[in-house]
């Protein structure tokens, strides 16, 4: 069956994006091929472990069980949206710092899971944070170093009094200084 | 893992929903959160020729309360369900089981209709749709109808729906406000679907005597059942540890058990004597 392209035009990181894709073609996929975010990965394929997770319209969704054509118009932000290397977001700088990743793979997704947690429950505790990550899956950490990371970003967050509900998160990994 | 080729259109209304699907000639299907529908698209077990986006119908987002009834729209998601002030304080069971579908991701993008149209045999919902006596909102080109739960879904995946309709809502009994309810599952440690869930809902009159219990429990067969045998055994007495625990241990009596890797008949059935028991200590003692 020949099916006709879609114009599927988002934010992603505050910057407008679009691209000519098939409906079939899933968010993740977008992103990655047609946006060039290859931050954002695929773990599972299969909805479990949310390696895929990134943020619409200030939601956490998994990425790979959500097509591109139904993120049309929408906002979305991925681990490229946090912070640059010089200057990191407090979730990435608590990351790093908490030894909270070793292989990595799971950690983008890990980080924009984190930060949907911290949208709405800005001091989880522990078993608030465990219960937070329950669409998470990390294979190398036993998960203890990113708990004292998630604690970690969620102080100075607070401290800095950065607006996790404004959607646009680029830009302001000022903790470095 | 990708989809085979298919068509995309969005429903801005119940109405032009409903055309699509008759357009479609039965190769269309709906999409609400996709959760459901997409990793089954991605296996290949089902390849729809186009996919109705129903999402952005806000109509189908409503809740709304009807005399004993409080109606939820078919496109609220588990997350809506779980935090709207209305479900939680007329049938906080509802909210109560949304919470422990998944997880928060999920819970972002599945949605109540999804969940009850997709029919499957671990979903949690049902569970709290037997014991609330609810009724799916089923709406096609004759008209509206309202059909029990007990008659909608049939088996796994399996339901009445009749072709070319739209599930707007479903329609729960708000229970007697002197009662109280909860939602007990054991998760499965890899899928966090129940293997057990069960839901119940009961209250004592002045005397002390329970005058109202339903029992509902879903996960352990091909279909959610209520444990009317739970129920009759309760009806009329005071509640203690001892006619609990006798009462629970027909909890399995009203269903067929499943079998599968994970959990045997037997097993399934102790679960739901068990998690029959601690939920209704809960709420009674
Ligand atoms: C990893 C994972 C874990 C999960 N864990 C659980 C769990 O623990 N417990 C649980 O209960 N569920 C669980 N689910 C399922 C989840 O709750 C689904 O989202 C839900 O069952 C389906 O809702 P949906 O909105 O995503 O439906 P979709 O996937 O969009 O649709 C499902 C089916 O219903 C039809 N449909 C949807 N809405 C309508 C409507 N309004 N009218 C007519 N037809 C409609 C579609 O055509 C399709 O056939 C899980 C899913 C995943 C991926
Ligand atoms: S890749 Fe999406 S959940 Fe694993
Ligand atoms: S750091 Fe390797 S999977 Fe999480």
């Amino acid at each position: 069956m020949a099916v006709e392209k879609r114009n599927v035009s988002v934010t992603a990181n505050g910057q407008a994006c679009s691209a000519e894709v098939e409906p079939r073609k899933l968010l993740v996929h977008y992103l990655r091929d047609d946006l060039g975010l290859t931050g954002t990965h695929v773990g599972c394929d299969t909805s479990q472990c949310g390696a895929c997770t990134v943020m619409v319209d200030g939601d956490i969704v998994k990425s790979c069980t959500t097509l591109a054509v139904q993120a049309d118009g929408s906002e979305i932000t991925t681990v490229e949206g946090l912070g640059t290397a010089n200057d990191l977001h407090p979730m990435q700088q608590s990351f790093w710092e908490e030894h909270g990743l070793q292989c990595g793979y799971c950690t983008p997704g890990v980080m924009i899971a984190a930060l949907g947690l911290l949208k709405e429950n800005p001091n989880p505790t522990e078993e608030e944070i465990r219960e937070g990550l329950e669409g998470v899956i990390c294979r190398c950490t036993g998960y203890q170093f990113i708990i004292s990371a998630i604690q970690k970003a969620a102080t100075i967050i607070q401290e800095s009094g950065i607006d996790l509900n404004s959607q646009q998160l680029v830009g302001e990994g000022t903790h470095n200084e | 893992m990708i989809p085979v080729t298919f068509d995309y259109v969005r429903a801005e209304s119940v109405n032009e929903a409903i055309q699509q699907l008759k357009d479609s000639d039965g190769e269309g299907k709906v999409l609400a959160g996709g959760h459901s529908l997409l990793p089954l698209m991605k296996m290949r077990l089902t390849e729809p020729q186009v996919l109705i986006d129903i999402t952005g119908i806000d109509a189908l987002k409503e809740v709304r309360k009807e005399g004993d009834r409080l109606i939820v729209g078919a496109l609220n998601t588990h997350r809506e369900v779980s935090i709207h002030p209305d479900i939680k304080e007329h049938i906080p069971l509802v909210a109560e089981t949304a919470r422990q579908i998944g997880d928060i991701q999920i819970r972002n993008k599945g949605t109540m209709g999804g969940n009850i149209v997709h029919a499957d045999s671990a979903a949690d919902l049902p569970a709290a749709a037997f014991v609330l006596d609810a009724e799916v909102l089923i709406t096609n080109e004759f008209g509206e109808q309202a059909m029990g739960i007990d008659s909608f879904i049939l088996g796994p995946l399996i339901t009445m729906m009749p072709e070319d309709s739209i599930v707007t809502g479903v329609s729960f009994q708000i229970p007697p406000t002197h009662t109280k309810s909860t939602y007990l599952k054991y998760f499965h440690p890899a899928s966090g679907y129940p293997v057990v869930g069960v839901a119940a809902v009961a209250g004592t009159d002045s005397n002390g005597n329970i005058d109202f219990v339903r029992v509902g429990i879903t996960g352990a067969g091909d279909v959610a059942f209520r444990a009317t045998s739970v129920e009759e055994e309760l009806l009329g007495k005071a509640p203690s540890e001892a006619v609990i625990k006798e009462a629970s241990k027909l909890a399995a009596d009203d269903g067929e058990m499943g079998s599968d890797l994970f959990a045997s008949p037997e097993y399934r059935e102790n679960l739901c004597k068990v998690y029959t028991e601690r939920a209704l200590k809960s709420i009674l003692l």
